[in-house]
């Protein structure tokens, strides 16, 4: 075109870097099943000044009472006033909303905007993991009958008195046409991952929903949480399933049982809702409207909140610390913050991604000529100043150095494995190991140096972070070479995209990888080679595998296969642990940074609470103007 | 439009016999344009900065041994001071080692692409608009059509393509360079087509020209000697204005992952990465800003003053 | 002059032709993919994702996407956005608008200002006014307008809090209308008028030195008269080049500018479908950029014509 092709890919440049968060991989359980129980109450979340409150989502579960308030965070954010009283809420994402069907989305700020609007069954603390129940009454288990004994089925039981926004009432129907519309190929739902085990579900009668697995479901309660599992209304969407999805004017005017509904909505640019008249708590919600703005880049956003106020709540704030501190002296915001956003991990690659096997490099029987070595791996993963990291780079949005992949809920995490920052002992593993240094500094061993290639997305904080771990590499003799492919390259999925995550075609690479269910079973299928046609990414199976580092144990698979269907919570807890354990101490995959979530809001909103595996406005409901 | 004639090009190679008459010294077009350019003060300011800052970035890491790549946290962000003239970037990194080490990238890229830019359009501006017809149909559609490309994935689908390749053959700097230089000028030359091709109408049917045609000279003659230096202009306008942003294109190209490493200080990078620490560390962009401001600036003063120098009418 | 409007018409249905296929290929062929979000989501399994990318019509050599495309264009069909699953005419018809009053008023704004501040420049050559514009010129076109804006929205939004930095379709007081408008349009006509009026400039200063401008001034003209009835109109073949090369941009744009303040115009809508491939997207506005450049371009030949008697078409 025309534009001088500077100013044509200046703007990409802002808006590449905003691309990685909705990319971030997103993993729901897909199997097994009892209910999760935790002990602990709803942990805080912690972030500088600010007043998020307490998850009480464990406390409203063990109460287990039918027709409890349908947000579990009923604490100090209980709605002061009554509905509408509050005026308009200015919401700001700097991902712009492109539709507001959740099951046909492909970004999570689509699925928060439209939890505005849709409700789930459940949602879950990200904390303990504890469900509580939103459009269910109360959470099934063993003990109430709801759960079988050899957890294949589920039986569940709506709140009664329910209705759309247009009247039409909310019944175990609408339950079922929803798993309808997911489980038909023709819709190419993007949800359809968390119904794979459901065998088939069936209204017993107008309020209660039993489902059916095809085999034991530790996470029976994944088609139906968080925003992964809104309800669909049959009354509206039964003419649109299969390839007339797509046609439907609700996906971007959607009919729920949330607190709003859409009044009009510009894809790419503004949603503008107002309240549902026939929500089912009488006096909330507290904002009469709320305007939801997309678009441009994450430092003029939190730019908005803290020092202009012309926005009232700002999402994903995936910036510089350094950064991020300066804009918060503006004073007039909070930030909000929550752990799970998920652990960026660098990845080693077991195979060879240099050599050519009939037209495919990282081939797995290829062993990688350097990084088989699990000193050298070893070695690389103790030289990185993982604390520097979360300190310079992260500071209250991470919750700290990591070296484990799996960090949430609490009883998922593990304190097996410690990885030092010990450079001196790393170059004595690697001397050990017979890599000489050579007159520039870097190894070599039988005349092969030590040169490694790191590859990441495009995004100005990872860069950061490939700065330092080049600079450990430095200290210890390995020349690392940086690469940075955009982020939608980078986790695209297309065949010919070589420089994407699952062909893996470099030494190392790295990104995070975060999950949406309190229960990681697919989240660990990262590294599992059950079948190793199915699982290591490869020409044959389109590169669709997920064990992108090409790490084949027997003992992590035979661990992984219980998991998915072990219904004991604390012996499966055990096995993740154990599976984290395995993982990081072979040094196939090192965690750097546990992510927190960061959102920020005007200081005069209280009520966010984004300690959630579920959207971070699902409780907008309960979001109210102090004082 | 301005008129140039040979009519100057009359010289006394012959020592002369009569006394009256004083020798001539030989004069040629491109003599007399290099004479008027340097008695122009302000090009010849314009092209001393311009070489002085060539030289600084080829010398200047050779006698500045500060290290562009130490990320040191302790040091970030902190003002200019003795221990580092330009201060320090958010990962401590010294910026002015970064600022002469990444200029002759900066620089190179800028010039190279510019030449590539201007050289094509002034090549196919040249062609449509002497020959006309078929000549002119053709390389204007042809110029409709990389003006409607979409750069973005067509830059995509060419690093995706050539990279891996050049970079296997000539190593990754120099692979990456040229990738770089040929795709931000093979797509910037068609303004400079349009802009050459437009002259190119209106001087071809000027009297001196179409003398020319009448006594016979060939194209090639007629279009280099008559025509191209009463059109070069807007050429070199267009030329001094590619090269700034040529410059910001490389480092916008490197940001997207398209181009140099993340760790290669090019001054537009360097830009880039500033661009959230305005209030913090707003010596991060102002020294990189002004590199390139100075840079465009001389180049442009430079640009007049050929221009000048190619005004036969302008006294000098 | 008749024959070549005709020829020229002729020649436009071909170029489209060419111009759509190339699009098409460019895109088709060009990494990048609609399903990066499964790519990472160990849940979709190889048959959704392929049954996905068959709904999208993905799985299909691209000749046969090509016709297919073709055909439904022409019927005015312009395809469904991958993203929102919406038509893709009603995106861009939403924008146009907004579109228009931003990027539209900019234009405009810098043809206001380049062409006399390029005049006198050029008249006045070395003055303190011409060596003033020149470097205001030069600053507006070595800053980069991602850093022009961020600057602007720093010093007027953050600093004084006097104007908005964030741009709001709903707002309804003509007042506030113009002050949200006002610092887009200023960092995109700050650039845009730099190199009009370079090029400005640089032309008058061609024509100034003419025979017949030292005529018209012994005939004892005013020299406003000697400057507007015989300097501008031959000075203007390149700004009329410049300006019909930019006017179908107003069409896509201006895409560092419209992310900066979050204008929702067209050029923030091409490159969000660039970098999501949404592909759909992508092709409709490149293909209507495409249609307007040649006719701005055929517009712009035949100016030529009208300004320059000399220049035959033949």
């Amino acid at each position: 075109m025309a534009i001088p092709l500077a100013t044509l890919l200046a703007s990409c440049g802002g808006q590449a870097a905003t691309t990685v968060s909705s990319t971030i991989g997103t993993a729901s359980s897909g199997a097994g099943g009892s209910s999760v129980q935790a002990s602990s109450t709803g942990a805080s979340t912690q972030s500088a000044g600010a007043t998020t409150t307490a998850s009480s989502a464990a406390t409203a579960a063990s109460s287990a009472t039918a027709a409890s308030s349908s947000s579990a965070a009923t604490s100090a954010a209980a709605a002061s006033g009554a509905r509408g009283k509050a005026g308009t809420l200015k919401m700001l994402f700097w991902q712009a909303v492109t539709i507001l069907n959740p099951h046909l989305a492909t970004g999570t700020k689509d699925v928060f905007a439209a939890r505005l609007v849709l409700e789930p069954l459940f949602t879950a603390s990200i904390d303990t993991g504890q469900l509580s129940p939103v459009l269910a009454a109360e959470a099934p288990t063993q003990a109430n009958g709801g759960l079988s004994s050899d957890a294949k089925t589920v039986t569940v039981k709506l709140k009664p008195g329910i209705t759309w926004s247009d009247g039409e009432p909310l019944t175990a129907d609408d339950v079922v046409f929803t798993w309808q519309y997911v489980a038909e190929p023709a819709t190419a739902a993007t949800t359809v991952g968390n119904f794979l085990t459901v065998d088939k579900m069936e209204a017993l009668d107008p309020l209660t929903v039993k489902a059916t697995f095809k085999g034991p479901n530790p996470s029976w309660f994944s088609q139906w949480l968080g925003y992964n599992g809104v309800i669909l209304p049959k009354h509206i969407l039964k003419d649109f399933i299969g390839a007339k999805a797509r046609d439907a004017a609700f996906n971007l005017k959607p009919i729920g049982t949330g607190p709003y509904k859409v009044d009009s909505m510009a894809p790419g640019d503004l949603v503008v809702y107002s309240i549902n008249d026939r929500y089912r708590e009488p006096d909330k919600p507290a904002f009469a409207q709320v305007q939801l703005k997309g678009g441009g880049d994450v430092v003029s956003a939190a730019r908005a909140v803290f020092e202009t106020g012309e926005y009232d709540y700002a999402w994903n704030l995936q910036a510089e610390w350094p950064v991020l501190q300066q804009i918060m002296q503006g004073g007039k915001g909070d930030l909000v913050t929550a752990p799970g956003q998920g652990i960026e991990q660098l990845f080693f690659n077991m195979s060879d991604p240099n050599k050519d096997v009939n037209g495919e490099r990282s081939h797995f029987g290829t062993p990688h000529p350097i990084l088989s070595d699990p000193k050298v791996r070893q070695a690389i993963s103790m030289a990185i100043d993982r604390d520097t990291m979360a300190k310079q780079l992260y500071g209250d949005t991470a919750v700290g150095p990591t070296v484990d992949v799996l960090s949430v809920p609490a009883t998922m995490k593990s304190t097996g494995v410690t990885i030092p920052h010990d450079v001196a002992k790393a170059n004595q593993l690697l001397d050990e190991a017979g890599w000489t240094k050579g007159a520039d500094g870097t190894r070599a061993k039988n005349g092969l140096p030590l040169k490694l290639v790191l590859q990441t997305s495009v995004n100005s904080l990872r860069q950061k972070e490939q700065a330092i771990i080049k600079q450990g590499c430095q200290q210890i003799g390995v020349n690392l070479e940086l690469k940075t492919v955009p982020a939608d390259v980078f986790f695209g999925g297309a065949a010919g995209d070589t420089d994407n995550v699952n062909h893996f075609y470099t030494d190392l690479q790295m990104f995070t990888s975060s999950y949406t269910s309190p229960i990681p079973i697919s989240y660990m299928r990262r590294w599992s080679s059950v079948d190793p046609a199915r699982d290591v990414p490869q020409k044959s199976n389109q590169w669709s595998g997920n064990d992108y580092t090409r790490w084949r144990s027997d003992e992590f698979n035979s661990l992984y296969t219980q998991a998915q269907t072990e219904t004991d919570t604390q012996k499966l807890a055990d096995l993740f642990k154990k599976m984290n354990d395995l993982v990081v101490s072979n040094y196939v995959t090192t965690g750097l940074v546990d992510r927190k979530q960061a959102d920020c809001k005007a200081k005069w909103l209280k009520g966010p609470n984004i300690a959630v595996f579920d959207a971070n406005t699902w409780n907008i409901a309960d979001w109210t103007r102090q004082g | 439009m301005a008129v140039r004639t040979r009519t100057l090009a009359t010289a006394v190679s012959a020592p002369v016999r009569t006394g009256a008459l004083t020798a001539q010294r030989h004069r040629t077009l491109w003599g007399d344009v290099r004479q008027r350019f340097l008695r122009h003060r302000l090009a010849a300011a314009g092209a001393v900065a311009f070489l002085l800052l060539v030289l600084a970035t080829l010398l200047g890491p050779l006698v500045y041994h500060v290290r562009i790549q130490d990320v040191d946290f302790a040091a970030a962000t902190s003002p200019p001071a003795l221990a580092h003239p330009f201060g320090t970037d958010d990962l401590g990194q010294d910026i002015l080692a970064r600022a002469l080490w990444g200029g002759r990238i900066s620089i190179a890229v800028g010039l190279a692409a510019m030449l590539i830019a201007i050289t094509l359009g002034t090549l196919i501006g040249s062609i449509a608009g002497f020959f006309g017809h078929m000549a002119d149909t053709l390389l204007m559609r042809l110029t409709d059509v990389f003006i409607s490309i979409p750069q973005l994935p067509l830059l995509l689908l060419i690093i995706y393509l050539f990279r891996d390749a050049l970079t296997k053959r000539i190593g990754t700097g120099a692979g990456i360079f040229l990738l770089l230089v040929g795709v931000i000028g093979g797509l910037n030359w068609m303004s400079t087509a349009r802009l050459v091709r437009a002259g190119f109408l209106s001087t071809r049917e000027k009297e001196f020209v179409v003398a020319a045609r009448c006594i016979g000279a060939p194209a090639v003659r007629q279009i280099t000697r008559h025509i191209l230096p009463n059109v070069v202009s807007p050429v070199i306008v267009a030329g001094t204005l590619a090269i700034g942003s040529a410059i910001i294109a490389e480092s916008t190209l490197s940001f997207l992952g398209l181009g140099f490493p993340p760790d290669v200080p090019t001054w537009g990078r360097m830009l880039f990465d500033a661009q959230n620490y305005l209030t913090i560390a707003p010596w991060m962009a102002i020294f990189p800003g002004l590199l390139i401001f100075l840079a465009v600036l001389s180049i442009n003063y430079v640009g007049d003053g050929l221009r000048d120098a190619l005004d036969p009418q302008l006294v000098v | 002059m008749t024959t070549y409007v005709l020829r020229r018409l002729v020649v436009t249905a071909p170029t489209l032709v060419v111009i759509s296929m190339v699009v098409f290929g460019i895109l088709a062929l060009a990494p990048g993919d609609p399903l990066s979000q499964f790519a990472s989501n160990p849940d979709v399994p190889a048959e959704v994702r392929l049954q996905i990318r068959h709904d999208f019509g993905l799985d299909q050599p691209v000749p046969v996407r090509y016709v297919k495309w073709a055909a439904a264009f022409v019927r005015g069909d312009w395809g469904y956005s991958f993203a929102s699953r919406t038509p893709v005419s009603g995106l861009i018809l939403q924008r146009v608008p907004t579109d228009l009053s931003v990027v539209g008023a900019a234009y405009l704004v810098a043809i206001v200002l380049a062409i006399p501040i390029g005049v006198v420049a050029a008249i006045k050559q070395y003055s303190w006014f011409d060596h003033l514009a020149t470097t205001f010129a030069f600053v507006g076109f070595s800053l980069p307008t991602f850093f022009t804006g961020v600057l602007l929205i720093l010093i007027f939004s953050v600093h004084f809090g006097w104007l908005p930095s964030i741009y709001n379709t709903q707002v309804r007081a003509p007042g506030e209308a113009v002050k949200q408008a006002i610092m887009p349009i200023a960092v995109l006509a700050l650039f845009q008028t730099a190199s009009l009026a370079r090029y400005t400039r640089a032309s008058v200063l061609d024509n100034v030195r003419g025979d017949y401008v030292r005529t018209a001034r012994a005939k004892g003209l005013a020299e406003p008269a000697v400057v507007l009835r015989h300097v501008l109109r031959n000075s203007l073949i390149p700004v009329v080049t410049l300006m019909a090369l930019q006017l179908p941009v107003v069409f896509t744009g201006a895409v560092v500018t419209e992310q900066i303040f979050r204008v929702p115009g067209i050029g923030a809508l091409l490159i969000t479908a660039i970098q999501t491939s949404d592909t759909p997207v992508v092709m409709a506005i490149t293909f209507v950029f495409a249609i307007l450049v040649v006719c701005f371009n055929l517009l712009a030949d035949l100016l030529y014509g009208v300004l320059d008697p000399r220049i035959k078409y033949t």
